[in-house]
């Protein structure tokens, strides 16, 4: 719960208030099919082959799905530590 | 030219399918439509009950399709409303009895002779829910405001968007001002938000639709209560009539009760 309570400025949300910010999180997952286990597989996967690339800060990397309508997109911000020395 | 075919369904069970279809019907013949209601439902058929017409069944809709009597026998005529007629479900048989095919026949002898085919639903997404799509110019899903609920109704506009019968019009079944006000149960903008699909209408919960479901008498055909008017307004919206959605706001709370409120949140 503490999530929801940054999210509404600390004072304790209204259950209309969870119920919506649940189901959102909850239908976005159903709507691709990708259960928070899959994510973490994607995000694992995406570390390792971005990790061969560039060096990056997998802590502060932040993979989500959103929603826009019935559009659902996967935003993945990922800070970037310094660029590999290329090979001379 | 010839029968508009409307589905009712939902994914959860229990939300309304039954209760809207029976009272959009009526109203629609009340309006002047004529209008058949098909029970979809093989197996737990409930349509007739709500309808008050299970005492007049001798054929069913798998009757039909099995060759077993003609589709004219197996309409039931509503004796309280003109134009408005029933097929009733099988009970003693499962959702296998029937294929989609089955169900656009039927319609499709149907059409001619009507304005609008109402179809009933069953709850789930599997087959009795694709037969009674199958057939469908437009779908309407019908959701209360609880996360199961509008969870399943996700669940089946995704369904709907990918057999290519989208865009399914959304009804919100049970909806207690009160509550929306006290900040306890989701509001129509929340539902629609999150569901992001059109609205067909609202309907307030309502003690009105026990009584008639005790009776068998839909509450359209008494025309006092709130839900018989928020099911008038829908039906006149599927005629194609501008009807703008129903103020359910409750009067202000008093600063009593909203004291209350807070005790109660705190």
């Amino acid at each position: 719960m503490n999530l929801l309570n940054q999210l509404f400025g600390g004072r304790r949300p209204t259950s209309r208030e969870v119920a919506k910010s649940r189901l959102q999180l909850v239908l976005v997952h159903d709507r691709v099919d990708l259960s928070p286990q899959k994510m973490q597989l994607l995000k694992d996967e995406l570390i390792s082959t971005i990790s061969k690339y560039v060096e990056i800060d997998a802590e502060g990397m932040q993979v989500n799905l959103t929603q826009n309508g019935r559009q659902c997109r996967l935003t993945a911000d990922i800070p970037i530590l310094s660029a590999r020395p290329k090979r001379q | 030219m010839g029968a508009t075919v409307i589905t009712i369904t939902s994914g959860k069970g229990g939300v309304g399918k039954t209760t809207a279809t029976a009272n959009l019907s009526a109203a629609l013949a009340m309006k002047g439509k004529k209008v058949v209601a098909i029970d979809a439902d093989i197996g737990l058929r409930n349509l007739d009950v709500v309808m008050g017409l299970e005492n007049r069944i001798v054929y069913d809709l798998v009757n039909v399709v099995e060759g077993s009597c003609r589709l004219r026998q197996a309409l039931i005529k509503d004796k309280r409303i003109e134009n408005l007629y029933m097929i009733p479900a099988a009970q003693s048989r499962d959702k296998s009895a029937i294929r989609p095919q089955d169900m656009i026949d039927v319609c499709d002898q149907l059409r001619p002779e009507f304005d609008f085919i109402l179809i009933d639903s069953p709850a789930g997404i599997e087959q009795g829910f694709r037969n009674a799509i199958a057939p469908a110019d437009r779908i309407c899903i019908i959701t209360t405001p609880e996360v199961s609920a509008v969870r399943d109704a996700d669940r089946v506009v995704g369904l709907i968007e990918a057999e290519g019968k989208g865009p399914a019009l959304l009804i919100l079944n049970r909806l207690r001002p009160r509550m929306v006000q006290r900040g306890d149960m989701l509001d129509t903008a929340d539902v629609l938000d999150v569901l992001a699909i059109d609205l067909l209408g609202i309907v307030p919960e309502d003690e009105a639709i026990i009584v008639s479901t005790n009776r068998g008498i839909p509450v359209v055909m008494e025309n006092t209560s709130r839900a018989a008017q928020a099911f008038c307004n829908i039906a006149a919206r599927l005629m194609g009539e501008d009807v703008p959605i129903m103020e359910l706001e409750e009067p202000s709370p008093s600063w009593l009760s909203k004291i209350a409120n807070l005790v109660r949140r705190h």
